[in-house]
């Protein structure tokens, strides 16, 4: 359940309520809810006592500061060459078999979101993907089952 | 011209003793240290190669109190991931470098911008910095540090993107001139460095100067770390001297079949087989941030290329027309010579549209994008149209 009002108190104190702190607490939230909702954003423009667009603004020109609605966990499959070389396509056509869904999509029970990403920096590693923040490298489909059956049953 | 070849060295992973150099560069003064790092001949490791003792030079003459130095780990380019591993394996070394470089300066605060991807590592190294606070008090340093973290934008490697996001904006790039040296983080004098050069920096204060020109040619002082992946049998990180020819680096890394090595990611150059013997990796030759991919024949270029294009539409910040457009019609414009939609000499035009985008974008990201457009569509022609 999306409950960010005390949130954002809590990470204002933490971060202060200059501008600099946009960027920490809206990475805050999201490392909590994985993205950010309007009414959150509302929440922290009046905590920064800025305008509600200059937090979108903000956050809507980062990819990680996501703001549509996403699973619990949020899983970014590497699309850039190497691991585009490397299998990546046999790890998004595993996925979206194991979960039923579409890159870009949410399951149903609201536990898995599917994106692909650009580069995260284990090109000597590839197939790599992010599960939140965590990463998965050299990957194969069987690796990969494993490792989403793990956060199932988290 | 006869080059050193290839060679293996150790400097930037090697464990030093972290108190002894910090007592050595606390006890020279700013101008001490700026002329070694001048006179070693570093210039920046993340790509733009930039002399790094002059960036002091600059910073330290500014009479502003306030300074800053950031140390640059919003890693991003395609094939690059030594900055983490340093982080990682090294991380007492690029804070050391930060404060050797704030004593240069005159600046008490330093700031690493890890970019998003590498969160995961964030609870070590703050642990390390905590370590590094308490050896460096000790000695007399006055130089705090902090992290500020990306959050998935390649642009925000451009150094004023960076600031801006430090700042709590959006990654867009300033307009140059003010440079950072005079107006960077929070509008202060700023010197903003790669994470690798950082540790270099160390280690040259550590070894001297002269000591460290021994390695390298006369326009690619010292060693590098290269990120080495593809269609190679090792892949990983390896510090290498500077020097070599693209065709010794292929038959250290190379497969056997290699038909092309992209030399510094997607804003980098494409090299084919037949410049390989010719082709000096360094600032003399292809410069690069690190970031070395390999591929063999079986690969199609027209891939390569179509990922390098989509990479850069989604990743251009959108606010100046030339690389916000431009990356899009090359992209189209690829597409429609592939399909079969536009004639095979349409490509002579998007040729001219990056190099357009070369003179008339805004940062590094638009006028690099011709890089390894031209570089691909030259040599290998057949394999986009066809």
């Amino acid at each position: 359940m999306y409950q960010a009002g005390n949130l954002v108190k809590k990470l204002s104190e933490k971060h202060g309520r200059s501008r600099q702190s946009l960027m920490p607490i809206l990475q805050g939230i999201v490392e909590k809810y994985n993205y950010l909702t309007d009414d959150v954003m509302v929440e922290v423009a009046k905590e920064l006592d800025i305008s509600a667009a200059e937090v979108y603004g903000t956050a809507s020109f980062y990819t990680f500061l996501d703001t549509n609605a996403r699973g619990k966990y949020v899983i970014r499959v590497c699309k850039t060459i190497t691991c585009s070389m490397k299998g990546k396509k046999d790890i998004v056509d595993t996925i979206e078999d194991m979960l039923k869904i579409k890159v870009g999509e949410t399951t149903s029970d609201k536990q898995f979101s599917l994106i692909e990403t650009n580069c995260i920096g284990w090109c000597h590693k590839a197939p790599a993907i992010l599960i939140n923040e965590i990463p998965y490298t050299e990957l194969t489909p069987e690796k990969v089952v494993e490792i989403i059956k793990g956060y199932m049953q988290k | 011209m006869k080059n050193k070849g290839l060679n293996k060295v150790d400097l930037i992973f090697e464990k030093v003793d972290l108190k002894e150099v910090l007592t050595k560069a606390y006890k020279m003064s700013s101008g001490e240290i700026i002329q070694q790092v001048l006179e070693s001949g570093l210039k920046g490791r993340g790509g733009a190669g930039f002399p790094t003792g002059l960036k002091w030079k600059y910073t330290a003459a500014e009479k502003e109190p306030e300074k800053y130095i950031v140390c640059n780990a919003d890693e991003g380019e395609p094939g690059t991931f030594k900055d983490r591993e340093i982080l990682d394996r090294v991380s007492y070394k690029v804070y050391a470098g930060m404060a050797i470089a704030g004593k240069a300066i005159g600046a008490s605060q330093g700031i690493v911008y890890l970019r998003g991807e590498y969160r995961f590592l964030l609870p070590q190294l703050m642990k390390e910095l905590e370590s590094f606070h308490k050896i460096s008090d000790e000695i007399g340093y006055k130089f705090k540090i902090r992290y500020c973290l990306g959050s998935g934008a390649y642009i925000c490697g451009e150094e004023s993107a960076l600031f801006e996001s430090i700042q709590g904006d959006r990654g867009e790039p300033r307009n140059k001139p003010p440079y950072p040296t005079t107006s960077g983080v929070f509008y202060k004098p700023t010197s903003i460095n790669n994470v690798e050069t950082l540790v270099t920096v160390m280690m040259i204060i550590k070894h001297g100067a002269e000591a460290y020109v021994q390695l390298g040619t006369k326009d690619s002082r010292g060693s590098k770390v290269f990120s080495v992946s593809g269609d190679t049998p090792t892949p990983g990180i390896f510090e290498l001297e500077l020097g070599m020819s693209v065709l010794q680096f292929v038959n250290e890394f190379g497969d056997g079949d290699t038909k092309a090595v992209q030399v510094g990611g997607a804003s980098g150059f494409c090299v084919p087989r037949k410049k390989f013997s010719e082709t000096v990796i360094g600032f003399e030759g292809v410069p690069t941030g690190g970031s070395m991919k390999l591929f063999n024949s079986s690969r199609s270029m027209y891939n390569v290329l179509h990922n390098y294009l989509d990479f850069f539409a989604e990743e251009s910040c959108g606010q100046c027309t030339p690389c916000r457009i431009g990356c899009q019609q090359l992209l189209k414009g690829v597409e429609k010579v592939k399909k079969g939609e536009a004639k095979s000499t349409y490509l002579n035009e998007l040729v001219k549209l990056a190099d357009t985008m070369k003179i008339a974008s805004k940062c590094g990201l638009g006028q690099s994008v011709g890089n390894a457009f031209r570089t691909i569509v030259e040599n290998f022609k057949e394999e986009i149209i066809y």
